[in-house]
């Protein structure tokens, strides 16, 4: 053997040789005789020195084997320590199976990168466990455009995400309540932001990514957005009181006119407000009769039964089904953001915000518990906001514009919006379905992936998962991934907290991190430190922007 | 462990054949021990060129003679060492042979562990290894398959040899028990599909 000598020592471990394999399976590594299985862990990375490439690999799954299946009848006797050393490896091994997913530059460090593995290594071939340089070769080093997220298991090695893959498509967050979700969003958000390369909106369920959130394991409080970046993130908030209960002040208000809500928006909260399909329709009726901006604040005006009944036999609708609109929409007479149409257009404020470049944070407050509330603003904003991307974007094309600047935008609780059953009527499915080509894509924060339409689970670039146990879910996420049904039993076996498996776009190949460290003052230090370069030339004019936005 | 340094020449081939040799000892009891590396024949000017090397896989004392089948003498003996003083003509009647499985041969000035083409002439001389050959000889493994597969004397004694041969080959290693590791994974690799017998080796193996 020939460990640590020549030209291999800059490898990892000598583990065993492949004795077995397709590309579709993966290959079979027989262990060597002084390396216990014991030692080999599921999501471990290991390279294989085949004839002309080298493979980098995952484990998905440890074994053992015998040469002969008389063994478990009439074992060795192996209580003799000279007789075990001899029989390991031999008679009796270890078995270890990873799946090939790339083969490495020769020599390693050139600047061409890894690339999809099309073959498996040929038989005999030598396989080590990684190597720090060779999983830093993968998974790039930490630069303006790489993010470091995490580090592999077992290893100190960063794990960065290619941020112009990520934000150019959607992306899925997933994971059990209490995984770990928030924490790992707040990360990718973080990276965004140090980025530069695309705008943050964030619809900000629970007040924990704005100025601060929460670490409930610890009960202690961590830095938000804000306090990272101070002059590139503006908290808007739909509930002025909420924030100043918690002693903040928003840079804005949110207000929303009965104007703007339109028949599409009802829709979406057809569910929620347990609506049947007339009665959602009937708003579009009520459009119709009243007009787009005036239907809403005319119909909940209407007081009395009659009233309604003499309305619907008017526009020729079921009067129970416009009585049962009637009473759900005059619920929203309740939420204080809501009123008529005032001198403050808050979507063209946030939209002018997200040109100069800033990133926009929502905080629902005490909304954040009414998932009506939540659904009716993130749906008519993100209507509005991708409404005027798409005029942007179409006249960007047409010569006369600048293209809009990349947005992302962050719901949370995401299959109330991408169900099945909403997913063909709302924004968010649009969104997911038509990924980059108006400079628009989606996080889709949720615990439940598996109640999110299929076709918008397809569409997600980068899929982010902390542990799921659920069934459904699990094949929710991996569904269709390359390597699916080795990748659930990784999934499976995550620990509760801060591990995440992550495939898709913005890495080479699918990985277990245990995620970056957030909270502690070293992390804020790191975190907040603005991306090395912008990179795209529009550094200056953007500074001044920033400087203006500070100065008022 | 005294070991000598220079091949002993023990005796001549009596017979020969493709997979084995025996050799008369020249003196009775003079054998070499069971397991123990010989040569038949040299190179250069006193053999044939063909050096042949086994193991040795029984070692037998009887009369020379066939038709005189020996007779106990000792009655009035108080050791069996009179019975011999008493009896000086039993050094010539008796003799000492001993059987060896050929495990390879020298050509081109190396070792080879398979079989030679022809085995060694009758009256070849046969020497004990010693020293640098005996560790030559023992340098690689592959010669335990050729032990493995000879069972002139029934299958237990191959295992028998096998670790006699190899537990004197690893008193001359710098690493006895690496040695003995690596000897046991190599039969391991020959008896996966007998998981007993190589049970039976080891435990004879054990240092």
């Amino acid at each position: 053997m020939t460990d640590g000598i020549g030209p291999e020592a800059s490898q990892g471990r000598y583990l065993g040789m492949v004795v077995d394999g397709s590309v579709t399976k993966g290959t079979e590594i027989r262990l060597d005789g002084r390396t216990s299985v014991e030692d080999v862990k599921l999501g471990t990375f290991v390279t294989i020195q085949g004839e002309r490439h080298r493979f980098f690999g995952v484990v998905t799954d440890v074994g053992l084997g015998s040469a002969d299946d008389s063994l478990k009848h009439s074992p060795p006797g192996v209580e003799d320590p000279f007789i075990a050393e001899v029989v390991s490896g031999t008679a009796a091994y270890g078995t270890v199976k990873v799946l090939p997913t790339l083969t490495m530059p020769a020599p390693l460090g050139d600047s061409e990168g890894p690339s999809p593995a099309r073959t498996v290594p040929a038989h005999f071939s030598r396989s080590y466990s990684a190597s720090e340089g060779d999983v830093e070769a993968v998974f790039g080093r930490e630069d303006a455009r790489h993010f470091w997220v995490g580090t592999p298991l077992d290893m100190e090695t960063k794990v960065c995400l290619d941020l112009g893959a990520l934000v150019e498509r959607s992306m899925g967050v997933f994971g059990k309540s209490g995984t770990g979700k928030t924490f790992l969003t707040r990360l990718l958000l973080v990276g965004i932001l140090q980025s530069d390369l695309a705008s943050a909106l964030v619809f900000d369920m629970h007040s924990e990514y704005g100025w601060q959130g929460r670490n409930p394991e610890r009960g202690t409080v961590v830095k938000g957005l804000k306090q990272l970046f101070p002059s590139k993130v503006v908290v808007f908030s739909l509930d002025e009181e909420s924030s100043r209960n918690r002693g903040l002040s928003p840079d804005e208000v949110v207000r929303i006119a009965y104007d703007d809500i339109e028949p599409e928006d009802i829709e979406v909260l057809r569910e929620n407000l347990g609506l049947s399909q007339v009665a959602t329709d009937a708003a579009h009726d009520l459009a119709r009769r009243f007009g787009a901006r005036n239907w809403l604040k005319e119909f909940s005006a209407m007081e009395g039964r009659e009233a309604v009944f003499d309305l619907a036999q008017e526009i020729g609708v079921n009067p129970q089904a416009l009585s049962a609109l009637h009473n759900r929409l005059r619920r929203f007479q309740r939420y204080g953001f809501l009123g008529p149409k005032g001198r403050e257009d808050s979507v063209r404020s946030i939209l002018e915000h997200l040109d100069r470049g800033m990133h926009v944070v929502l905080e629902f407050g005490r909304y954040g518990s009414d998932l009506n509330a939540y659904i009716l603003v993130a749906n008519l904003l993100t209507r509005r906001i991708h409404e005027r991307y798409v005029r942007r974007k179409e006249e960007a094309e047409g010569g006369s514009g600048r293209e809009p600047r990349p947005l992302v935008i962050t719901i949370e609780e995401a299959h109330k919006f991408l169900s099945p059953s909403v997913a063909s009527q709302t924004i968010f499915g649009t969104i997911a379905r038509e990924m980059r080509k108006y400079n628009v894509t989606l996080m889709v924060i949720d615990q439940r992936p598996g109640a999110i339409d299929s076709e918008v689970m397809s569409q997600l670039g980068t899929k982010l998962t902390c542990l799921l146990d659920n069934e459904r879910d699990i094949e929710s996420v991996l569904g269709g991934a390359p390597g699916g049904r080795e990748l659930r039993a990784v999934l499976s076996r995550l620990e509760s907290h801060q591990q995440a498996l992550i495939f898709g776009h913005a890495v080479p190949m699918p990985v277990v991190v245990r995620t970056r460290e957030y909270g502690s003052a070293e992390s804020y230090e790191e975190l907040g430190r603005r991306g090395v370069a912008a990179g795209d030339g529009s550094g200056p004019r953007r500074s001044l922007e920033e400087e203006l936005s500070d100065l008022f | 462990m005294t070991e000598a340094q220079v091949p002993r020449r023990v005796g001549e081939v009596v017979e020969s054949a493709s997979d084995r040799f025996v050799a008369q000892c020249y003196t009775l009891y003079e054998s070499p021990s069971l397991g123990a590396f010989v040569r038949a024949g040299s190179e250069g000017a006193n053999g044939d060129g063909t050096p042949v090397y086994g193991v040795v896989y029984g070692v037998s004392t009887q009369s020379l003679d066939p038709g005189r089948p020996v007779i106990a003498r000792g009655g009035d003996s108080a050791s069996e060492d009179e019975v011999y003083d008493a009896n000086p003509q039993l050094a010539r009647l008796l003799c000492t042979r001993f059987e060896a499985v050929i495990t390879g041969h020298s050509a081109g000035g190396s070792l080879k562990q398979y079989l030679p083409p022809l085995p060694p002439r009758i009256h070849s001389f046969v020497f004990e290894c010693a020293g640098d050959e005996e560790r030559e000889a023992t340098r690689s493994l592959d010669f335990l398959g050729l032990l493995l597969g000879a069972s002139p004397f029934g299958p237990g004694m191959a295992d028998e040899v096998i670790a006699a041969c190899l537990r004197r080959a690893s008193a001359h290693q710098e690493d006895p028990r690496g040695f003995l590791v690596g000897a046991g994974k190599a039969l391991a690799a020959y008896l996966s599909r007998d998981l007993t017998r190589l049970d039976a080796i080891l435990r004879r193996l054990r240092p």
